[in-house]
């Protein structure tokens, strides 16, 4: 271990641990650890001042593998661990590394209520769409008709999307990004890690031994320009190798049409809109009707829980005086026995 | 309790006709009414007004799960009972000498209670048909001779508020609820009480309220002066001043105790106080009380369950605070795979259970001390975690502060067991000086030289660090680790020695314990052991005996895991050994797995606590 506390000094090796990563190889949870190593370097912020925190499955292992603080927790309870860390310490970098049997099955109380509160927490979810470290049962994000060990006949569960859950639940930054992409996974990590209030990135996540292949309709380079679509803040929402379809809206139906023809009406993209109904109607785009958003689907600056929570209390120091317990135990009806 | 033959005439009673005033050592009073009545704050104000006239007290709430169930019906009744003396109380009485019933409903099912020759004082005005056959009565008890065994006063406490408070402008709804103000003044005449300070202290409550003061003021006035001016009451009482330490009290209930020992332990520690919690009866007081102290260096954090009320403290507790939460059994029961989480990662933390009636939702607002084997064993794994318990209202305070004491000294999680009879009720508290509390020392690892995360100490205690010191990052988690650096280990004798060294920093608890208390003969026929609430019928119990020339002694204990040294070898002294408690003898299955020493286990479990005669009767049977 280095003593390097000056932010400006570090680099991405700064970052790796001295413990062997143990996931699959070729396993997508590789390439997010890479990128997130990477951009840690880049916050100016004191290696120090780190935290990781996770729960369980293949993806909670992340924190071991990070040379920061870092809390390997139980399963899907990270994000609770995480606001009660940062409530008490507002000046660190929490993060929780998480996915989606962790954060939306087990913990997904836990989720919802981090996505409402906004705590100034770094969300990160590894969607492989597949429960990993129990050897292959289908997850809260599988699709209908799959086939896993514990639906043999095809899953009758209908899936959500985990950015629609957290839209849904109030989260004030909610993108998206695909492990196979390192230029706009980077880009969409370090827009998280400058969020002022919960940050929550889904990632969709190869998992190479359970459900291999799950996104290569948005990964594999030749196709993936028409079924994926790139989101970007004040730009019409076009798509395709040629940038020639957009999306447009016939009242609240959105409708793919050629973009030469319609380009004044096409959809506009705005993250920042307090109203998060664009962004709601965009997380609910899937294949094969429609492409799939990457990018930053909401991005609104609102306080932040420990904001108001420090400001609750010099409000009440402000009034009352810093209590003392003196004061304290003689408060209220109080007699005296000679 | 039992009155004195002592009767002098009272010359010096206000404008009164002279009566006659007896003196009596103690005095039980139970209200009881609709759970709307207002009875828990007639029973509080009365117990503070008493405690200033220099009287000991104890008291004990009794209160149904609903909020405010149909009026008039039996589920609906809410009481409150309290003994004051002129000794010192340790139980609220077993059976009262007054009751003060505002309904039928109430006066049917808290009748059975009341000592033979009692006095009931009845609200008429609410003995409507309507409500007597809510009550299930087929003619009035008032009226029809049924309460020949009692002193009964028949007063229409509906009409005469209303008549008090005829010019008030109030509503009809509003002066409804003033009524329990009248009941109260009606006691304090009865009971020789001044009326001055109860004036200025219902106008402080209602200082928000002007209209509303004012009215509770003419209600209690008129209470007072009917008891006074009308010859109803053949006599009035007093009960002598008790004998008590001087110096500044307050009445304090268990729950608003340990949250002021808890925020002690953090001014002590210089540390700031973190609670993570779930609102669940009886311990969400505790939330409540340290709420409202923003200007403290106390964070609370509602959490949406009672697994991330947990998991929030460890998260705080990971980051440097006290990190605690605060539950009851079926919380409890959630926090379990946490509490295990606690455990592995040796972070220092409390957990308090204000026990209920269990299993499952059980009686939530009633008093039991069934979750001790529970809080000793019942997690996955081999998961020591140490025990203490409070045994009064007051000792919630010490028990806080003793709760973070064991925590940070040795790294760990703590269990701090109350119940819903300590929680809610309340005894006077002898304010302590600040000064003179033990200062509770906080260390916190800065160098980052030769640091290993889980190197111990000779306590067995890793060192806590902050994250935020530089050079000193590390993980921690639930799986099992390496001994010295905290790696993640599965190597077997690896696993077995963790296993070992966690139980044996937990045992190791047991030479940092003050010696036993022995209430008593050293040696006798009869050791009673108990832990809990159950401590002041035991102490009175075994006065009592010990008064009739029994030779039986009392030990309780505040630490029950790990269970005190010496205390198999205290018991070796006695005959018998006698173990009240308040579930089917789960301490007792501690003592002989521990001690391998026979003990006389002796259960109940209705939701009530023991009465000091079941426990002395109990007592001049095996001795």
């Amino acid at each position: 271990m280095s003593n390097l506390s000056t932010a400006s000094l570090l680099t991405k090796k700064d970052f790796e641990s001295n413990q062997d990563v143990r996931w699959c190889p070729g396993c997508g949870d590789y390439a997010v650890l890479a990128q997130i190593q990477k951009l840690m370097p880049q916050l100016g912020i004191p290696r120090e001042n780190f935290a990781f925190i996770s729960g369980i499955g293949c993806s909670s292992r992340f924190p071991y593998y990070m040379e920061t603080y870092g809390m390997h927790s139980i399963h899907g309870r990270a994000p609770a661990v995480a606001s009660g860390l940062k409530l008490a310490r507002p000046e660190l970098s929490v993060w929780v590394v998480t996915g989606d049997g962790d954060a939306l099955a087990i913990g997904g109380n836990h989720f919802i209520h981090a996505m409402r509160r906004n705590v100034d927490l770094k969300v990160i979810l590894l969607n492989n769409r597949i429960y990993g470290l129990t050897k292959g049962q289908y997850s809260p994000t599988s699709e209908l008709g799959k086939k896993t060990k514990t639906t043999p006949h095809g899953s009758i569960d209908r899936p959500f999307s985990p950015v629609a859950v957290a839209l849904g639940a109030g989260a004030t930054f909610v993108a998206r990004t695909v492990d196979s992409d390192q230029a706009h996974m980077a880009q969409v990590l370090k827009r998280a890690a400058e969020h002022k209030g919960t940050a929550f990135v889904e990632i969709f996540q190869n998992c190479i031994v359970f459900n291999d292949g799950a996104y290569d309709a948005i990964t594999d380079k030749s196709v993936r320009d028409e079924a994926r679509l790139l989101l970007e803040h004040g730009k019409p929402l076009v798509f395709g190798k040629n940038k020639d379809k957009g999306i447009r809206l016939r009242g609240l139906e959105p409708e793919v049409v050629a973009a030469g023809e319609g380009a004044g009406d096409l959809v506009i993209h705005d993250e920042s809109a307090e109203h998060s109904g664009l962004a709601f109607f965009l997380s609910q785009f899937d294949a094969p009707k429609f492409p799939v958003p990457l990018g930053v689907f909401r991005a609104v600056r609102q306080p932040t829980y420990e904001e108001m929570n420090i400001q609750l209390h010099a409000d009440a120091e402000a009034r009352k005086g810093r209590g003392t317990l003196a004061g304290l135990f003689n408060s209220g009806d109080t007699w005296t026995i000679e | 309790m039992s009155a004195s033959a002592a009767k002098a005439e009272a010359g010096s009673r206000r404008d009164a006709a002279p009566r006659p005033v007896e003196e009596l050592d103690s005095v039980v009073i139970r209200f009881v009414g609709d759970s709307g009545d207002g009875m828990q704050l007639t029973g509080n104000e009365f117990s503070k007004a008493v405690a200033k006239a220099g009287h000991d007290f104890a008291t004990h709430p009794d209160y149904p799960s609903e909020i405010r169930a149909p009026t008039g019906t039996l589920f609906g009744v809410s009481g409150y009972q309290i003994q004051f003396a002129s000794r010192q109380v340790f139980t609220s009485g077993d059976a009262p000498d007054v009751l003060v019933a505002m309904n039928p409903a109430a006066l049917k099912t808290n009748l059975s209670d009341v000592k033979h020759g009692g006095i009931v004082i009845a609200n008429s005005g609410a003995f409507s048909d309507n409500n007597l056959a809510k009550a299930g009565y087929k003619s009035n008890p008032l009226d029809d001779g049924s309460l020949g065994d009692f002193r009964v006063y028949k007063i229409d406490i509906s009409e005469l508020t209303a008549h008090a408070l005829k010019e008030s402008g109030l509503s009809k709804k509003e002066i409804g609820r003033c009524k329990n103000y009248y009941a109260l003044g009606l006691m304090l005449s009865l009971y020789s009480r001044p009326l001055e300070k109860e004036e200025e202290d219902v106008r402080r409550k209602f200082a928000k309220k002007p209209e509303i003061a004012e009215a509770n003021v003419l209600a209690l006035r008129a209470g007072y002066a009917y008891a006074d001016a009308t010859e109803m009451f053949l006599t009035s009482y007093r009960v002598r001043t008790a004998d008590i330490r001087s110096g500044n009290y307050r009445s304090l209930t268990g729950n608003h105790a340990a949250a002021l020992g808890f925020v002690a332990a953090s001014e002590l520690s210089g540390v700031p106080l973190f609670l993570g919690s779930y609102p669940i009866t009886p311990a969400t007081d505790i939330l409540h009380e340290l709420s409202a102290l923003k200007h403290y260096n106390v964070t609370t954090f509602q959490a949406e369950d009672e697994i991330a009320g947990i998991c929030s403290a460890i998260g705080a507790a990971y980051g440097g605070v006290l990190g605690m939460t605060t539950t009851s059994g079926p919380g409890m029961a959630l926090k379990t795979e946490a509490l295990g989480l606690a455990v592995m990662l040796e972070l220092p933390l409390v957990i308090v259970n204000v026990q209920r009636g269990g299993p499952s939702t059980g009686l939530p607002t009633k008093i039991e001390q069934s979750d001790l084997l529970q809080a000793v064993y019942g997690r996955n794994g081999e998961c020591p975690i140490p025990v203490i318990a409070a045994n009064s209202p007051a000792d919630c305070f010490d028990c806080a502060i003793e709760a973070f004491r064991l925590a940070v000294k040795y790294m760990t999680p703590v269990i701090l067991l109350s119940d819903g009879g300590i929680g809610n009720a309340a005894e006077p508290w002898r304010i302590p000086d600040p000064a003179s509390l033990p200062k509770l020392e906080v260390r916190f690892r800065t160098d980052p030289e030769g640091f290993q995360a889980y190197a111990r100490d000779a306590n067995l205690a890793r060192a806590w660090v902050r994250p935020g010191t530089p050079g000193m990052e590390h993980r921690v988690g639930g799986l099992e680790k390496d001994f010295l650096t905290g790696n993640i280990s599965h190597d077997p004798v690896n696993h077995e020695r963790m296993v070992e060294v966690r139980a044996a920093k937990v045992e190791g608890i047991a030479k940092d314990l003050p010696p036993l208390k022995v209430e008593g003969p050293e040696q006798g026929d009869l050791l009673i052991v108990g832990w809990g609430s159950t401590y002041g019928s035991i102490t009175q119990a075994r006065e009592k005996a010990a008064g009739q020339g029994r030779a039986v002694a009392h030990v309780h204990l505040r630490h029950l895991n790990p269970l005190p040294r010496e205390l198999g070898e205290i018991m070796q002294r006695y005959k018998t050994v006698l173990v009240p408690e308040m579930n089917l003898g789960q301490l007792s299955r501690l003592l002989r797995e521990r001690f391998l020493r026979e003990v006389a286990p002796m259960h109940k479990v209705q939701g009530k606590p023991f009465k000091v005669s079941e426990i002395y009767d109990r007592i001049l049977e095996l001795c």
